[in-house]
């Protein structure tokens, strides 16, 4: 392994910035597949049948514990990959957790919105327009746990090994992948949620 | 649910439980003969568990010959029913299951992984790099393909195989017009095999971008790389389309969901909507490549460099462009009207332009150069009249008032086999035969190979061209019978007096496999056709480090110009070499991805989260290994150099 | 490559002579103004793109046999060209102009059969309801109030709108020598626009696959001059039974069936789901449809109980 000390650690041999960049291509593919879907929610979004409509089902209030929670989330790991960098271990993880227990709390927002959704009559399969909604949120749903699986092991990798060059450049990458989730929501928040109450 | 567990097995139908009994026999003998020369060890450390891209490339080329053999009987057995008027052959129900999983197979389990085969053998070598980005990685690829691959293949003995046609249009794909799991295969086993290429897409991306030899600048990549790196840009971008496609698809089939049923606000033609965003850039992952190979073979044979690269280059970017913004050329009968119509014709008639500079840049390349006729080179220069046959008739289909006489008529299954057949397997058969012996140390017979090349380009023409002439005499796809009355029984039956023809240019073509193999001369020179890229300046077959010293890039065609001006492509020492370690754990993974699938094609919930929970404990498992790979002494290579035959 | 250009020009020959015969090709055959503006679009295509054939197959001709390596000598060594902008450019703008050329055509044709047929422009057009279900086709004429299955009589010279539906997969209504074919989904009603010139029987099918019964599913279109068409009508309506709701539904799940006729049609207690527009929807975009209560013709044939719990 050839370091190079003059770039951050993350960056810091081949291996790392070809795993960047490979991500960032995975995140080009991961911006095709939501494209997809919210094609998929635009274009079935009044088709609601019998069920209810959007302006019906959708309330603000756990949307907006979700957006502040995701947010700051978004902002939590960035503070911590600038602990990184400055070679704060302690801090970084400090951060990451906060980060991941705001993931938790978004999740179980986004939970309670569902059982609301089904006590309300809307599951999955009353119309084109949950089937469609519930995908897409679904989606970003799967996600984010898997996010939090993820960096729950990322953590403990860095508690267990330090900040190598490989542990830096996994921290990295799942801010990247934290911070696209992020992107997602807020086109989630602004042309679902928002634009269904209007 | 009770549907699903009668025909559990398929054994009401002879001609499947025969395949099924020489399934099971063959598998048996296999199993036996590896045993009996004590080979699982070998098979486990050399293929099962390589990272090598050139390994992988030769498995994926394996599956996908034996694809085509599938495909190709599928095939015999389709134009063998329309052979005749009211012939009784196969009954709807087979034909139906057959033109399927013909389409699906040809497109998804042999064009495509021909062509990320090849892709996978010459790129690295191409761009003189040790290895792909993410060799893991690739494994990891290769073995989703391969289990999706033997999911959707059981699919015609267990529970029975899709019968929608390959675009599984809906409503006839809903779980209310096809009860069966056929579709339930169709949608997970292409699901798994369409993440291994996600995967190929982004692992081949970064090679290419990062991982090019000193002094190769983008405009002196090899036409053949140019060609898989726009490829997988557009996999990068069309493959997710398609995950959410067949998503849904399963999602409505399996748990109810309403996206493309006919009531409570579900829309059927967004599938083929969604299908198509797809299926068309697909067209041009098989079809890109396959021009890649053509220009690095007629360059080679008319010992000329290609002419008009840039042009060559922009016009396959134009291309890509292009491929997105013209699916709706599929269903111009759907009624959208004029206007949308209008627009969508002329994208796919511009597509024509930059086809045709290849063309005549293919032409001019021949224009004062040294042609010789060797195998690759007859495929190469077959392909340009036949595939602007191809093309012409697509500028024909382009037009959306004429298309309402040609949709789903045999003028259009004669269109895309004069496409793809020309274009894409005349390419990798091509391929096949220029790089063999970059990877064996021997080229195939070139008697056996010309023969092949006869029977196979004499017998698409008798196949496929009346097939134009049905078309436009009313005869439509997927017909499993036509009475004699409507007269298109003398030119079904040439067409298929031409399948077999193919079929016979095709065992040929295997045969000469075999032949060659055991009575090739060895070619000692690593360059058997006095090539011009940089796969050519290491040994053949190639070491599993592909250059012991990564080559300096100077011009396009960095080899040919080394050779002509005596000018080494290598300086310095060598120096230790590092290489990534093997895995098991892309091959396990993998059957995880095999039961979960299969759990969930027949609705099995808890045997299918259990399956799942084990890809993700194969993924966890991975995050904390810790494999930074291993080094090849300096004095290793000097040895294996040796022994090759001296120093590259 | 001489036994090649053999086998081509044998195939192109007999081609042509299929082509030219007494047993001209359907689709080139048109017996009405749609038709014969698409055959005529077609036939304008096949000639240019022979053209191109043309200029690519001497072009390639050319380099075959006089660059080949056993005329060319053994010391022979091939230029480096780099290419020329002026050539490329060359084959970057023609092909622009036959595409531009091409489009027009494309443009004019298209609006041309998407609208009612050339010289019947003032007439008011016979409208008939062509509706799939399984394997089978059921024709209503409105006007007449009587319906037929798997067959369809029209009258000669006079306008004759098809409203298309489907009871189920889609599929495609075909009549090649009247008019180019159109999708019959089940949310929304497409049409068709054609005439006839020339009495005569005429093949009729569902071009799109659609299971089982696919390739049985034709249907004879049948033009007779008005006196026929009119004494045909009154037959039926005498003699015909009335279709009614039971029997339709029954009618539905059957899959198939031969040649019906009754005096009376389903279009009343069983309508099609007109008043609905479609488009693609492009990605990205939102979709502007109203309502989304596209709801499927109200009876399902086939009706499976849900197999997912």
């Amino acid at each position: 392994m050839k370091i190079d000390e003059s770039l951050p650690l993350e960056y810091s041999t081949e291996e790392n910035r070809l795993k960047i960049l490979g991500f960032w291509i995975f995140l080009g593919a991961e911006i095709a597949l939501f494209s997809t879907l919210f094609a998929v929610y635009f274009t079935l979004h009044n088709g609601h049948g019998d069920g209810p409509s959007a302006e019906e089902l959708f309330k603000i209030t756990p949307v907006m514990i979700e957006t502040v929670l995701l947010l700051t989330s978004s902002f939590t790991i960035g503070l911590g990959i600038h602990a990184m960098r400055l070679g704060l271990k302690k801090a970084m993880m400090t951060f990451f957790v906060i980060t991941l227990v705001l993931g938790l709390g978004f999740l179980g927002t986004e939970i309670y919105e569902f059982v609301e959704y089904i006590h309300e009559g809307a599951t999955i399969q009353t119309s084109a327009f949950t089937s469609s909604l519930m995908t897409l949120l679904g989606t970003h749903g799967a996600h984010v746990t898997f996010g939090f699986f993820w960096g729950v092991a990322i953590l403990i990798q860095v508690a267990k090994r330090g900040l190598t060059p490989e542990t830096a450049n996994k921290s990295f990458i799942f801010s990247l992948y934290w911070h696209f989730l992020d992107v997602v929501w807020i086109f989630i928040f602004s042309f679902v949620y928002l634009k269904g109450m209007m | 649910m009770e549907s699903h567990e009668q025909q559990f097995l398929i054994l009401n139908e002879p001609m499947i439980v025969g395949a099924m009994i020489s399934i099971v026999v063959g598998a048996l003998s296999l199993f036996i003969g590896i045993t009996y020369f004590k080979k699982w060890g070998y098979l486990w450390r050399e293929w099962i568990t390589t990272v090598d891209h050139k390994k992988i490339g030769v498995m994926y080329i394996l599956v996908a010959l034996v694809m085509l053999f599938r495909g190709g009987v599928d095939a015999l057995l389709m134009r063998g029913q329309t052979a005749m008027p009211e012939n009784g052959l196969l009954d709807a129900q087979h034909y139906n299951e057959i033109f399927t999983t013909h389409g699906v197979i040809m497109i998804l389990f042999m064009a495509m992984p021909f062509i990320i085969g090849l892709m996978n053998v010459v790129t690295p070598l191409q761009i003189g790099a040790r290895d792909v980005a993410f060799p893991r990685l690739n494994s990891v690829s290769f073995w989703l393909f391969a289990v999706g691959t033997g999911l959707f293949n059981i699919s015609f003995i267990i529970g029975g195989s899709p019968d929608a046609g390959w675009s599984a249009y809906f409503p006839l794909a809903s779980l209310e017009f096809s009860p069966t799991v056929g579709n339930n295969y169709y949608a997970i086993s292409l699901q798994i095999a369409g993440l291994g290429t996600l995967a190929t897409g982004i692992n081949f991306l970064v090679t290419i971008l990062k991982m090019r030899a000193p002094g190769m600048t983008l405009m002196k990549m090899p036409m053949f790389t140019w060609s898989i790196l726009i490829t997988n840009v557009i996999i990068v971008f069309a493959f997710p389309v398609l995950t959410v496609a067949l998503a849904l698809m399963t999602m409505d089939r399996q748990f109810g969901t309403k996206f493309f049923a006919m009531q409570d606000g579900g829309m059927d033609m967004l599938w083929a909507n969604l299908f198509w965003v797809w299926g068309h850039p697909e067209v041009y992952i098989v079809i890109l490549p396959a021009f890649g190979i053509y220009s690095e073979i007629i360059s080679t044979f008319a010992r000329k460099n290609l002419y008009g690269y840039k042009s060559m280059v922009i016009s396959m970017v134009a291309i890509s462009l292009l491929s997105f913004v013209v699916w709706a050329h599929h269903f111009y009968t759907m009624g959208h009207g004029v206007m949308v119509n209008s627009v969508f014709s002329i994208t796919t008639m511009l597509i024509a332009v930059p086809t045709g500079v290849k063309i005549f840049n293919w032409l001019l390349t021949l224009h004062k150069g040294k042609i010789s006729f060797t195998t690759p080179m007859l495929y190469s220069l077959a392909f340009i009249p036949i595939f602007t046959i191809g093309g012409v008739t697509g500028v024909m289909l382009a037009m959306a008032s004429a298309d309402y006489q040609y949709h789903n008529t045999m003028f259009l299954v004669a269109h895309f086999h004069y496409v793809l057949i020309p274009g894409t397997v005349f390419a990798v058969i091509a391929g096949f035969h220029f790089w063999f012996p970059k990877v064996f140390g021997f080229r195939l017979n070139e008697k056996l190979g010309k023969l092949a090349f006869w029977f196979i380009t004499i017998s698409f023409n008798v196949a496929f061209f009346p097939l134009f002439i049905l078309g436009l005499n009313g005869m439509t796809r997927r017909m499993y019978t036509y009475s004699e009355s409507t007269g298109y029984g003398p030119l079904n039956m040439l067409s298929f007096l031409g399948a077999v023809g193919l079929g016979i240019g095709f065992i040929i073509l295997v045969y000469n496999l075999y032949w060659s193999i055991r009575y090739s001369p060895r070619d000692e020179t690593g360059d058997p056709w006095d090539a011009r890229s940089l796969e050519w300046a290491t040994h053949g077959p190639v070491p599993f480090y592909n250059f012991a010293r990564i080559p300096q890039v100077n011009d396009l065609d960095a080899f040919w110009y080394a050779k002509k001006h005596n000018k080494p492509l290598w300086s310095g020492p060598i120096e230790k070499i590092h290489m990534p370690n093997n895995s098991g754990m892309p091959f396990l993974m993998s059957g995880a991805f095999f039961g979960a699938g299969f759990c969930l094609v027949f609705s099995w919930w808890i045997p299918t989260i259990i399956f799942t929970i084990l890809i993700f404990v194969f993924m966890a498992l991975r995050s904390f290994e810790q494999d930074h790979g291993y080094y090849v002494s300096v004095e290793e290579v000097e040895r294996i150099e040796r022994e090759l035959g001296g120093e590259k | 490559m001489k036994k090649k250009w053999l086998l081509l020009s044998a195939i192109f020959t007999i081609a042509t002579v299929l082509a030219g015969c007494e047993n001209p090709l359907m689709v080139l055959d048109p017996k009405g103004p749609n038709a014969k503006t698409l055959s005529d679009t077609i036939i304008m295509s096949i000639i240019v793109m022979c053209g191109i054939l043309f200029v690519v197959y001497v072009l390639y001709a050319y380099m075959l046999i006089k660059y080949r390596a056993s005329r060319m000598g053994e010391d022979y060594e091939p230029p480096h060209e780099h290419g020329s902008t002026k050539l490329e450019i060359i084959w970057t703008v023609i092909p622009i102009i036959i595409v531009v050329f091409l489009s027009v055509i494309t443009v004019q044709s298209t609006s041309k059969v998407e609208s009612k047929p050339v010289g019947y422009e003032n007439e008011e057009p016979l409208v008939i309801y062509a509706a799939s279900s399984n394997w089978k086709w059921h024709f209503s004429y409105p006007e007449e109030g009587i319906e037929t299955v798997n067959y369809v009589n029209l009258p000669v010279d006079r306008p004759v709108e098809f409203r298309l539906y489907s009871y189920g997969p889609i599929t495609s209504f075909w009549i090649p020598q009247l008019a180019g074919q159109k999708y019959a989904m089940s949310a929304h009603v497409t049409k068709i626009h054609m005439a006839a010139d020339v009495p005569g029987s005429y093949m009729g099918r569902n071009s799109n696959f659609n299971g089982q019964g696919y390739a049985q599913m034709e249907f004879e279109a049948q033009a007779m001059t008005q006196a026929d068409y009119d004494e045909w009508v009154n037959d039926v309506k005498t003699t015909a039974p009335k279709l009614t709701d039971a029997d339709y539904d029954k009618l539905l799940e059957t899959d198939f069936v031969g040649r019906k006729s009754y005096s009376s049609t389903h279009l009343e207690f069983n309508p099609p789901p007109e008043g609905q527009h479609h488009g693609t929807p492009n990605e990205g975009t939102p979709n502007t449809e109203e309502d989304g209560d596209k709801t499927a013709p109200s009876s399902e044939p086939h009706t499976h109980p849900n197999h997912t719990e």
